[in-house]
């Protein structure tokens, strides 16, 4: 389905990356090299601490390496200047573990707050968001608050939320986890789904059932290190 | 789309904080009526110099019979002394200042002082205890030392005054006013500032849900801070209008219609002066609440 692998290109890159937080501290991310390419899926593990907090924020542009180079849908962000970075964030969209909506808005204007903020028009606005509840899975409930849908609901419309945009990469900061397992299946259908699109997903997550499932490739961080780049991956080293 | 969205959230942002943000409108009330009264002041001032300097005179007062004056030493003024003054406010080198010269006899000072009706003093007195003096109109008020210098000196004056002296107390007073209410502006201006910075910080605290999901999807700094500086500049900007009516009204009511119908021979200032400064005072509203945005929500809305 996917782009011929000659048309394939990174749209993140990151060169021999290096962050260190506060002088003399261990590196959060020591001399890493990842290439992602575009309409890839992959998942990001490692235990708590291991960097990959540090690898979403480099992509997003939340903090500046402290060596190496990092390039996102063919933007340096090394030399990327601070009025640019909100053009950065329009090609990226992101969607947390704590779902992140606002929780006076209705489903419907939580989608469309993402439009209204970088200026799109009321007419695309209302052609496009029903559009994305019907992705998502939502159609019905765009006149619902968040406090009105479940779990697996609300990081719908956080999804919805992230990809109206139509960015050309998805991050998910662990999506499921505050999900239960028949939830998480289903939001991993979904995000396989927009993976189709040939949007490039790049998941951070704690949940090895999952990964071991859906045996996309695996980044493993340990410590800062890159440890593991595997196609196809599992979750942990010992079960493959 | 765009401006109703940064008016929904001002409006939003005013809502959800109204007791912070009528805290800033009678803050910035209070001291732009304090910034304000100064310049109205100053205003008076300047309008009092302008209406009595224009009649006030400077006055040559003549040696008379007995002073007990150094210079009056010879005795009264003699007609040649007299004549010799005369040609130097003339013909001298002040002549371009001097407007008009007067001669006011001892006889015509008597006259005059009796027609004042005071008896109590008239009635030790006669003409003979009085004195002549020129009285000098000057062209320029200000230049008054300029005339004193050049007349002080010459044989059968006895001393120079200045009837702007008069006012120098009145003046010294209402310039203390200034000071006073210039000083408490300064205070009131400083509370303001402080005030609206933390109004814009707990409103930004309030909405960093709102602004985090801006940040993250790709909202421009400005459209990202905009509301909050507009929230500021909006409720300052309320605190500027009550406080130019609040003048205008005591400038109206109180000054004009009150003070003038007791005291008539005044000329005070008008609703039109507050007007004048009114722009301005506008303009201190919207910079002080700019300046105190730019101090806070550089921390509080990163990009």
């Amino acid at each position: 389905m996917g782009p011929s692998p000659r048309a394939r290109m990174a749209v993140i890159r990151l060169e021999n990356v290096t962050k260190v937080y506060s002088r003399g501290a261990r590196p959060a991310l020591d001399a890493v090299d990842v290439e992602v390419e575009r309409g890839d899926f992959v998942f990001l593990v490692g235990s708590s601490g291991s960097g990959k907090s540090t690898f979403l924020k480099l992509i997003l542009r939340e903090e500046r390496p402290t060596g190496g180079d990092v390039y996102v849908a063919g933007r340096h962000l090394n030399r990327l200047s601070a009025w640019r970075v909100p053009h950065l964030r329009r090609e990226i969209g992101a969607v947390f573990q704590d779902f992140r909506l606002l929780p006076n808005k209705t489903v419907y204007q939580n989608v469309a707050f993402a439009l209204q903020v970088i200026g799109k028009g009321r007419r695309e606005i209302d052609a496009t968001v029903p559009e994305m509840l019907e992705l998502v899975g939502l159609a019905g409930k765009e006149r619902r608050f968040p406090h009105e849908l479940s779990g697996g609901e609300q990081q719908r419309v956080a999804i919805a939320r992230a990809f109206v945009n139509r960015p050309p990469i998805l991050l998910c900061d662990e999506p499921t986890g505050n999900l239960d397992p028949g939830t998480s299946v289903g939001i991993m259908r979904l995000l396989d789904r927009i993976n189709r699109t040939g949007t490039t997903v790049l998941m951070a997550t704690h949940d090895d059932e999952i990964v071991d499932q859906m045996r996309k490739r695996v980044i493993e961080l340990k410590g800062g290190h890159l440890v593991r780049d595997q196609d196809r991956g599992v979750y942990g080293l010992e079960r493959a | 789309m765009r401006l109703r969205f940064i008016f929904g959230e001002v409006i939003n942002g005013l809502r959800r904080n109204s007791t912070m943000a009528l805290s800033v409108v009678l803050v910035t009330f209070v001291s732009l009526t304090f910034v304000g009264a100064a310049s109205l002041i100053q205003a008076q001032i300047g309008q009092l110099k302008d209406d009595w300097y224009g009649r006030v005179e400077v006055s040559i007062f003549l040696c008379p019979t007995n002073s007990l004056q150094e210079q009056c030493a010879q005795g009264e003024a003699t007609p040649a002394q007299e004549a010799a003054i005369l040609d130097v406010l003339e013909n001298g080198a002040v002549a371009d200042l001097v407007e008009t010269v007067e001669y006011e006899s001892k006889e015509e000072a008597y006259e005059n002082l009796v027609d004042r009706g005071d008896s109590s003093v008239t009635d030790f007195l006669t003409a003979d205890d009085m004195q002549a003096s020129f009285r000098v109109k000057l062209t320029d008020p200000e230049q008054f030392q300029v005339v004193a210098d050049a007349t002080a000196g010459l044989v059968g004056v006895e001393y120079v005054k200045d009837q702007r002296e008069i006012f120098d107390d009145l003046f010294a007073v209402l310039n203390a006013a200034t000071l006073v209410a210039a000083g408490l502006a300064a205070v009131m201006l400083l509370t303001a500032v402080l005030l609206i910075t933390t109004t814009v910080r707990l409103s930004a605290l309030s909405r960093k849900r709102e602004t985090t999901i801006m940040r993250m999807v790709g909202s421009s700094r400005t459209l990202i801070q905009l509301p909050f500086m507009l929230e500021g500049a909006v409720a300052a900007t309320a605190g500027a209008v009550l406080a130019i009516t609040g003048l205008w009204l005591s400038v109206r009511y109180l000054v004009q219609d009150w003070l003038g119908s007791s005291v008539g021979w005044v000329d005070y200032v008008t609703g039109d002066d507050v007007l004048t400064i009114a722009p301005w005072l506008l303009l201190i509203a919207v910079g002080l609440a700019a300046f105190a945005s730019l101090l806070t929500l550089g921390r509080y809305t990163r990009a």
